[in-house]
């Protein structure tokens, strides 16, 4: 691999867990819940996909833990910010300091130690081409099917009917239930959806990304991937570019740190962040933009009439 | 007559302490037009919501073509044959015209083919819409006509259409009236609610009237006067507005709009061109059109939502305002009150005295205290506004969106009349409130006027024109008419205007420029 190929592989490789869990935080904003624990549901990912991969040595189970962890903790916010209808942003927050808190005591004996990587798997033919060979078609599995999950959900939001009904019920629960839908069960769906992708992002942080294991291996891209849904107004192929974006930020600063740039490397280190807020600043000056795309009843509990 | 097609026996249903309806029977025939009338807080809405099967009663039974059924979601009613137009719009503002039919029907038809349906049916109705546009986009004119035509792609056997004309002109009210004089002969039900007294009589082969949750009589309203059938409605007879003779040519211009054109602020809005228009004082001018010809644009120009426009095309008592934002507008003595009620004029979630905080601090010095807001004072101003003009209220200074929208709209009014404003510009101001609540709001507008100020009333209601307005003038596409006095107009002869401009408009705009 030359310096541009192997520079652009690692950009990939830091904006995957970013799409991955905004991917499906997107889905569940589109149904009107926002769900401020993909930090939390994405640690708990990892560890479980750290975890099982360790005791099992099986690189595929750890990624199904940790689709059930991200599916757990999602059942338990929408118990309370769907069943109870409690107020969102307070329960999407406790989620994220309970995962990050349990992250601590449950991986305390495998800090530092080695884990499992998930292989590649190449591509036929596809992967022998120059350049976009093995930056695309020679990824591991999480890759390919992050991918697959962006154009699936593409699809299916725009294409499809239960596309339409979850946009929907993020558009007007109340018109959506007199319209005789199941608002709480589409949001249901939607959130535990949300919970699988940001497990996935974490498996791909233990798996992939730094298959080492240590307590803060989520550092904060739960926040990122939450910033990134808005960056990308709701729409899931503007949200693998804004992915790659900040991918680039925070490899960028890497690079730029040991090329010895002459900029405080603590300036560089916050890079990927001042983007976020800098583009968060920028996005919501353009109000049609986000008119446009923005689920009106986003954060807004709902409790059918009775 | 035919068989029942719906009968609805003792339905009772309460929210807590309040008690919405007892004893309520209702029965319904096929190819009959019924009218359901009442004011607002009579129980209407509540009834019509069990009979589509979106809140289930406390008491009573309900039998669909002689069969008892439990109604337990509007898909069970809409399976059953059970269609709904709704008053309260209940589209998807983020989504088309189309989407928002499809999600209404059964599914498994591509949208190319419904939109071909939509089409068609729309053309064979005469409702004109657009599958694709946008909802947030539409005024609430078209917005009706899309509940309409989704409402009869669901082939219903009942209809049940709320307060329907309330936003239509003369000449498309008659239109719906055919229609459903022809879903009638087709042998559909319907139920018509409305508190029109003069279109039910016209229209309706029955009528039941609801006072207080219940129903306190049936009769043919063709052999009823509308004064008898206003008494059954509200219990004692209904006021009418007074209007004393407005002042002549010789009173001062106070607001006056010269030669106005804006570019449309959002997709699909209307541009304003060319629009001048002058208001006296003492005087209330009209603009009568179709929903959607640049009535809100106008509105939003005046009120100075959209920022600063070329100096010299808005001026109040001589002053120019073009340059103005909204709360500098206040200060010169403009008022305003928009049409959209909750979420525009009131802050649902907030209390009334918060409410008038919001428009007034900036011009009553007396709801400061310093940097701090003076609490006392807005709510004894808000107490003011809920005694003087009859906005009832179930609690001391009540958060905005726990009132009615009649009440609500009595409380917007009155709070800007209440400042005794130079320049009220006013949307729409009875829109969907109750025929008792808009004699209030509509002699508070005179009232104002004849004490000197200017009032210039944007409204859809033909009717409401002729009451009130002493001089009119129609928008159609973004234009506006010369005023013309009144009173040497016929209802029918500004309905042709609106659709004359409409129709001369579209080969080519010849004298545009």
């Amino acid at each position: 691999m030359g310096i541009a190929e192997s520079v652009v592989a690692t950009i990939i490789t830091a904006s995957l867990p970013l799409l991955l869990a905004a991917l499906g935080e997107l889905v569940a904003e589109r149904s009107g819940v926002l769900n401020l624990g993909v930090e939390g549901m994405m640690m708990m990912g990892a560890v479980a996909a750290f975890g099982i991969a360790f005791a099992t040595g099986n690189g595929g189970l750890g990624v199904l833990a940790a689709v059930l962890a991200g599916m757990a903790m999602a059942l338990l916010f929408a118990g309370v910010a769907l069943g109870l209808a409690a107020n969102q942003v307070a329960a999407g927050l406790a989620l994220t300091l309970l995962g990050l808190g349990l992250a601590g005591p449950i991986g305390e004996g495998w800090v530092d130690r080695p884990g499992v990587k998930l292989p590649t798997l190449d591509v036929p033919v596809l992967s022998d081409l120059p350049f976009v060979g093995p930056l695309l078609f020679s990824q591991d599995p999480l890759f390919y099917l992050a991918v697959a999950l962006t154009a699936g959900v593409a699809w299916f939001l725009f294409r499809t009917r239960p596309g339409l009904i979850l946009r929907s019920v993020g558009d007007n629960p109340h018109s959506a239930y007199a319209l005789g839908l199941p608002v709480l069960r589409i949001r249901l769906a939607a959130v535990l959806f949300g919970g699988a992708c940001a497990g996935l992002a974490g498996a791909y942080l233990a798996l992939v990304y730094t298959p080492i294991y240590n307590e803060t291996m989520t550092g904060g891209r739960g926040w990122i991937a939450l910033a990134l849904v808005v960056f990308a107004t709701w729409l899931p192929v503007r949200l693998a570019v804004g992915a790659l974006l900040f991918g680039a930020a925070s490899i960028l600063q890497l690079h730029a740190q040991a090329l010895g740039v002459g900029v405080p490397s603590q300036l560089l280190t916050a890079m990927p962040y001042l983007v976020t807020i800098l583009v968060l600043v920028l996005i919501s000056r353009n109000r049609v933009l986000l008119r446009s795309h923005t689920p009106a009843s986003l954060g807004q509990p709902f409790v059918p009439e009775r | 007559m035919s068989e029942a097609l719906l009968s609805a026996q003792g339905i009772g249903k309460r929210f807590g302490s309040v008690v919405a309806n007892e004893a309520v029977d209702l029965t319904l025939r096929a190819g009959e037009i019924h009218a359901l009338l009442g004011e607002n807080g009579a129980g209407k809405s509540t009834l019509v919501k069990i009979l589509y099967g979106a809140l289930l009663p406390d008491t009573g039974t309900i039998s669909w073509e002689g069969q008892p059924v439990r109604l337990t979601s509007p898909a069970a009613a809409r399976r059953l044959g059970i269609g709904m137009v709704f008053q309260h719009f209940s589209l998807f503002e983020a989504l088309t015209v189309g989407e928002n039919i499809a999600l209404s029907l059964g599914g498994g038809e591509r949208m190319k083919a419904l939109g071909k349906r939509i089409a068609a049916l729309s053309g064979q109705y005469g409702l004109p819409v657009d599958p694709d546009k946008v909802i947030a986009d539409l005024s609430v004119g078209e917005r009706q006509r899309v509940e309409v035509v989704r409402c009869l792609l669901q082939d219903p056997k009942l209809i049940i259409l709320d307060e329907p004309t309330s936003v239509l002109t003369p000449q498309e009210a008659e239109e719906l009236f055919g229609v459903l004089g022809r879903l009638a002969g087709e042998g559909r039900a319907i139920l018509y609610i409305s508190h029109r007294l003069e279109e039910v009589r016209r229209i309706a082969q029955r009528a039941t009237v609801m006072r207080r949750g219940r129903v306190v009589g049936t009769c043919d309203p063709r052999t009823e006067t509308t004064r008898t059938l206003a008494r059954m409605m509200i219990g004692s007879d209904l006021t009418s507005v007074v209007a004393p003779v407005p002042p002549g040519e010789s009173a001062p211009v106070r607001l006056a709009v010269r030669g106005l054109s804006l570019a449309r602020g959002i997709p699909f809005g209307v541009d304003l061109e060319d629009i001048s228009v002058e208001v006296r004082a003492g005087e209330v001018v009209g603009i009568a059109g179709v929903a959607g010809n640049g009535q809100n644009e106008l509105f939003q120009a005046l009120a100075g939502e959209r920022g600063s426009m070329p100096p010299g095309t808005v001026e109040v008592d001589g002053k120019d305002a073009a340059g103005l934002g909204i709360t500098e507008r206040r200060r010169l003595g403009l008022a305003f009150v928009p049409e959209e009620r909750l979420g525009h004029g009131v802050v649902p979630d907030m209390r009334l005295s918060q409410n008038v905080v919001l428009t007034r601090h900036r011009t009553d010095p007396e709801l400061r205290r310093g940097v701090t807001i003076n609490v006392d004072e807005a709510r004894a101003v808000a107490a003011r506004v809920v005694y003087r003009f009859g906005v009832r209220a179930g609690e001391d200074d009540p958060v905005a969106g726990a009132l009615s929208g009649g009440n609500v709209q009595k409380f917007q009014v009155g709070r800007e009349i209440d400042r005794r404003p130079a320049v009220l510009v006013i949307n729409q101001p009875t829109w969907g409130i109750d025929a008792g609540a808009a004699v209030v709001v509509r002699q508070a507008i005179v009232d104002l006027a004849r004490t000197g100020s200017a009032v210039l009333m944007i409204s859809q209601d033909l009717d409401e024109i002729f009451e009130i307005s002493d001089r009119v003038g129609v928008m159609a596409d973004g234009r506006l008419t010369p005023l013309q006095p009144t009173a040497e107009l016929t209802p029918e002869a500004i309905g042709l205007m609106m659709a004359g401009m409409n129709a001369a408009e579209s080969p080519a705009p010849a004298d545009a420029h």
